[in-house]
């Protein structure tokens, strides 16, 4: 083992056989395996960690576990480098690689430590009363402010790392593996319950592994040990270690973060990195223990002060003591179990200062007298001394009444200030669950009180903190979840803490020591976010009062560590300035996370093209293979073109789009919504849900129809065919598949449900083509199996089965091109097999497939409408649909159609443009008479749809015009102000091929 | 994330639901009937009860049926479900 100055020689819960190297700002040390950064880097005498956020003051390692403030570094290089985490959380593993943050150039002489000297213009909400003015100075502002702000680094490439996320049922969830924790698991497992345990730590135990007192006449981690292998050996127990959970959600769902390989130096390849646990649990058990409060005085933040349970942590579990000759300042009797830890580590204890007039209880007096150690009543240490690092302490006498600091100051010499302020329960996740808070006077803090959720809190999470009844309560907490479950709670003996009960003496509670008399300092309230006394003080008196507003002002409570050592410090000191009491202040809300997630765990694998599902059509890889491009529509890849070599994009799309109307060509409308209708009442049902007839549609036979919504606007539109008497197949908009579905749905099973009606959805069970051109019918000759295709048997709007190959087919004869055009379905198994059979039978006419842009251009010269015209803003007579209107009975949207808004003569109609100088008519354009008169200028259309037409060779476009028929010959603007462009455009009938309607007949 | 108590499937999470809107407007039987007021209502006019709200949910990656919820819109707390023609008590609490 190499040198680790502050390593004690034996003890701790650390592997002295395997050492650990790593670095830290590039330096290299050793640690063990047990050991975290944190530990390891006190064992090597690391003081200075990192700069804090605001003034760039030195700080160091202030506590041991999620609680920590200051000690944030970047773990990693590269890719997986990743800022901000606690070194007290960061598992050491061989070659680790830690930086330190918020620094330039280097830790120890930082630039940005000038903010310190200029504390006094940097007060709370500097930001917000500086660069406010003059009100456009912010955008030059922001640059600056955003590179001061923040702090770390995040990697800059993509995360190579793959994460997961899972879900779990559980009889009792128990969150927390300290001893209540661990007595509840017990106490449910034992009864039979499935049972989840997740502990943050990757060691369980919780509090015993700082104060391992004997159970069960076993040293306690061993104890754990047992009671770990027990729970693992049970039948539905689930243990996870490394799993934080840090939200609690609404039908007792509880998230949990687990770090899967985050320890390892190199992650096995198939594991993920992290994963979600998303927990669903009948019964919740918040065992999640209490954190210890710092006490605020003069450069409480030096690096050298820590939390008297961190100081006691490090020496017992990991074996590190935390300086040389400490000071131990606490106002409550747990603290002075630090004194003996402290002792045992080789250390020696200067003096304990307590402001308590009679000190700690008897027996606590008896043992510090028994070690030989300073005993300081009733004072108060006022400021911590030293420049990089503490040197000392300065002690003065404590009145309470009045809260004043009095006589002579003393310094003590120590380079270890171990302070403590007493604790405060982890109510984390029982505030997320709606759970009120109460204060307690006793303990001063705050303590779950009335469940919203179907959860309990046990141990200190309660306020329970004396060993044994800390397990107890866990043993209870579990035998009740049990029993709320419906299950039968086991008898055991609970186990038993071998130590004599002592009372202890009640603590002070003591939020900021005074500065004496003519002295300034800074007392850290907050040590991430750099807020002090002063500052809260300075907040009030600009009428920040309430502790929202507070938080929102100072930042104090923010950050990475959302002010677990602060919150408290800052209501009380908050309440004494406003002349109030603590609960009356209250606390800010608690809002997950409880401890920071990693945005690539909450992703999971949800990321890329795995965001959402990729739908593919049955002839996809035929797509591919001839060379299409793709363009996403909805959640759907269609061909958007097939280019040839040499070919550009518009080349090949006016290609595809002369060759429909010239020949025959191809087309994948396989994304069509498809559904169909059955039942006695199906023509009734259809009647209802569309504007048009249906009763009177024969077999056989297609039509039209429009879909509105109850307030008359147009909601889908769609071709159905009565297949059989009682059988109608519905197509719908690619886009409006599933809401189309939905909609029919709740009207068929809540409005209607005495309608004999049922609805599938068949959209994946049937692929289709649309044939379409003048050579359509010879190409579908040659390609069904004998078929008559005749107009007398196959008229327009006809319906015909059939097979391609043997393979059965639906043939419609409908047209979206304008052009004579058939759409050929077939079950999805064969659309592959259909769709090249109908490719072999068009070679002779050179059938040319084409994509979603010559579909587009067919369509806008065919003047047919889509979702740029049915934008939820249209109605049927916009288009001239109220033809096909039912004029008798009830339709859903028909009564909306009354609104004087919505009659005809008050709306814009559907009309044709034509480019008047051959540019481009801008896509959204606003119509209107001149496109340079004074603003205001009155707007009396717009453009929805827009192409270059290869088949008249003109700019053309559909669009929504005032007074659709009255502008004969006149010239308007399509006039796009956005980039300045002002076509001048004539009006013409929005069909511009074949307006009569033959081709598609014929 | 509710855990919603499908009157068909059993309890399932809200991620297979699709909200629905308020159930306690219904569509006029016959709404050339009606007076226009009583229509734009029917379209226009929403409740928004600050507690107990009875509410339409789908089942849509689920067993594909509409049916009701009565949920407290502040505590999210669900208080029954049941099928369309299920009577959920009222709104008051």
């Amino acid at each position: 083992m190499s040198r680790q100055p502050f390593r004690i020689p034996v003890g701790g819960l650390v592997d002295r056989a395997r050492s650990l190297r790593f670095t830290f700002d590039g330096r290299t040390f050793t640690g063990l395996a047990g050991d975290t950064l944190a530990s390891a880097l006190l064992a090597n005498g690391v003081r200075l960690v990192g700069r804090s956020f605001k003034y760039h003051r030195r700080r160091g390692i202030f506590g041991d576990g999620v609680e920590e403030p200051n000690a944030l570094v970047r773990i990693r290089r590269g890719d997986r480098a990743e800022p901000n985490l606690r070194a007290t959380s960061v598992e050491l593993f061989h070659r680790l690689e830690a930086a330190s943050q918020n620094h330039w150039p280097s830790l120890e002489f930082d630039i940005g430590a000038i903010n310190n000297l200029a504390s006094r213009f940097l007060p709370a909400g500097f930001y917000y009363k500086t660069f406010m003015w003059p009100a456009g100075a912010w955008l030059y502002y922001e640059r600056f402010i955003r590179k001061a702000a923040g702090l770390g680094r995040a990697a800059e490439h993509p995360d190579p790392d793959r994460y997961e996320k899972r879900y779990a049922h559980c009889d009792v969830l128990v969150v927390g593996a300290g001893p209540a924790g661990l007595a509840a698991a017990l106490a449910a497992a034992r009864s039979g319950a499935r049972v989840m345990l997740v502990e943050s730590d990757f060691r369980l135990g919780g509090s015993l592994l700082r104060d391992p007192r004997p159970i069960d006449d076993e040293f306690a981690p061993e104890w754990v040990n047992g009671v770990e292998a027990e729970l693992k050996s049970a039948p539905n127990t689930r243990v996870l270690r490394r799993a934080t959970a840090f939200g609690y959600y609404d039908g007792n769902l509880v998230a949990v973060a687990e770090r899967i390989t985050d320890h390892e130096a190199k992650p096995e390849r198939f594991l993920p990195r992290q994963r979600i646990w998303w927990v669903r649990a009948r019964r919740v058990v918040l065992a999640t223990g209490a954190i210890e409060r710092p006490l605020v005085f003069a450069d409480n933040d030096l690096p050298g002060v820590m939390l008297a349970s961190a100081v006691r942590g490090y020496a017992v579990r990991f074996g590190v003591r935390c300086g040389k000759r400490a000071v131990l300042f606490a106002n409550n009797d747990d603290a002075y179990a630090t004194v003996a830890a402290f002792v045992e580590a080789g250390g020696t204890v200067e003096a304990v200062v307590d402001p308590r007039a009679g000190g700690p209880s008897d027996p606590i007096k008896r043992q510090i007298q028994a070690l030989g150690v300073r005993m300081l009543e009733g004072h108060v240490v006022t400021r911590a001394e030293g420049g990089d690092s503490v040197r000392g302490a300065t002690v003065m006498r404590y009145t309470r009444e009045g809260s004043v600091v009095t006589g002579e100051p003393e310094r003590i010499d120590c380079d270890l200030l171990c302070v403590s302020g007493g604790w405060n329960p982890t109510v984390h996740l029982f505030s997320q669950s709606q759970g009120k808070l109460r204060f307690d006077q006793a303990n001063a803090c705050f303590l779950p009180d009335v469940s919203r959720q179907a959860e309990q809190s046990a141990g200190a999470a309660r306020g329970c903190f004396g060993l044994q009844e800390v397990i107890s309560d866990g043993v209870d907490a579990g035998r009740s979840a049990v029993k709320a479950c419906g299950l039968t709670p086991a008898r055991f003996r609970v186990p038993t803490v071998n130590e004599e009960f002592t009372e202890a003496a009640p603590l002070l509670p003591l939020w900021a020591i005074p500065l004496p008399q003519g002295r300034r300092g800074k007392r850290f309230v907050d040590l991430q976010n750099d807020v002090t006394a002063d500052d809260i003080a300075l907040a009030v008196r600009e009428g920040y009062r309430s502790v929202e507003h507070l938080k929102r002002y100072t930042t104090l409570g923010m950050g990475t560590d959302q002010g677990r050592t602060s919150n408290v410090n800052g209501l009380a000191i908050l309440a004494s300035i406003v002349g109030s009491n603590i609960p009356a202040v209250g606390t800010t809300t608690f809002r997950p996370p409880f401890a920071p997630v990693t945005l690539g765990a909450l992703g999971g694998r949800e990321v890329g093209h795995e965001f959402a599902p990729t739908r593919r059509t049955p002839m996809h890889a035929w797509h591919e293979r001839a060379g299409a491009r793709f363009v996403t529509a909805g959640l759907w890849l269609r061909p958007q073109f097939y280019a040839h070599s040499g070919e550009s994009m518009m080349d090949a799309i006016y290609r595809e789009a002369r060759a429909v109307r010239s020949g025959v060509g191809i087309v994948d409308v396989s994304t069509l919504g498809k559904i169909e209708i059955q039942g006695r009442d199906a023509g009734e049902f259809l009647e209802r849900v569309y504007i048009n007839r249906w009763k009177n549609l024969k077999v056989g036979r297609c039509r039209y129809g429009i879909m509105l919504r109850e307030d008359g606007f147009i909601f889908d539109d769609g071709t159905t065919t009565r297949v059989a008497e009682n059988i109608y197949y519905m197509t719908t908009t690619t886009a409006n598949a599933g809401p189309v579905m939905g909609h029919l749905e709740f009207y068929a099973q809540t409005v209607w449900p005495e309608l004999h009606v049922h609805l599938t959805s068949v959209s994946d069970q049937w692929a289709a083509a649309a044939v379409a051109g003048p050579r359509s019918r010879d190409l579908l000759a040659l390609a069904c199996d004998g078929a008559d295709l005749s107009n007398e048997a196959l008229p327009f709007m006809g319906y015909l089965e059939t097979t391609v190959a043997d393979a059965p087919v639906r043939i419609f004869r409908m047209t979206f091109s304008g052009e004579l055009a058939y759409e050929v379905h077939t079950p999805s198994n064969f659309a592959l097999h259909v769709w090249k059979r109908l490719l072999d039978a068009g070679r002779e006419y050179e059938v040319t497939p084409y994509g979603t842009e010559a579909m587009s251009i067919l369509r806008i010269e065919k003047g047919h409408v889509v979702a740029a015209e049915l934008d939820g803003r249209t109605v049927p007579s916009d288009f001239g649909f109220d033809a096909m209107q039912r004029k008798e009975g009830d339709f859903i949207g028909k009564r909306s159609l009354e609104r004087p808004a919505l009659k005809k003569s008050a709306r814009r109609g559907f009309v044709g443009l034509v480019s008047e100088d051959g540019r481009h008519i801008p896509r959204g354009a606003q119509l209107v008479w001149n496109p340079n008169a004074d603003r205001p200028v009155h707007m009396l259309g717009h453009v929805t749809s827009t192409c270059y037409s290869p088949n008249l060779g003109k700019e053309i476009a559909l669009a929504l015009l005032e007074d659709p028929s009255g502008h004969g010959n006149e010239l308007l603007y399509a006039s796009s102000p956005l980039t300045n462009t002002h076509v001048p455009v004539k009006v013409t009938h929005p069909v511009f091929i074949d307006p009569e309607g033959k081709l598609p007949r014929g | 994330m509710l855990l919603i108590d499908c009157p068909y499937c059993g309890p399932r999470a809200q991620i297979e639901f699709t909200y629905g809107g308020d159930a306690t407007v219904s569509r006029p039987a016959d709404p050339d009937a009606v007076e226009t007021r009583e229509w734009l209502d029917f379209v226009y006019l929403r409740k928004n009860p600050r507690g107990p709200h009875i509410e339409w949910w789908h089942h849509s990656a689920g067993c594909r049926c509409w049916f009701k919820v009565r949920r407290n819109t502040l505590t999210h707390e669900i208080s029954a479900t049941g099928t369309p023609e299920s009577n959920l008590g009222g709104e008051s609490e």
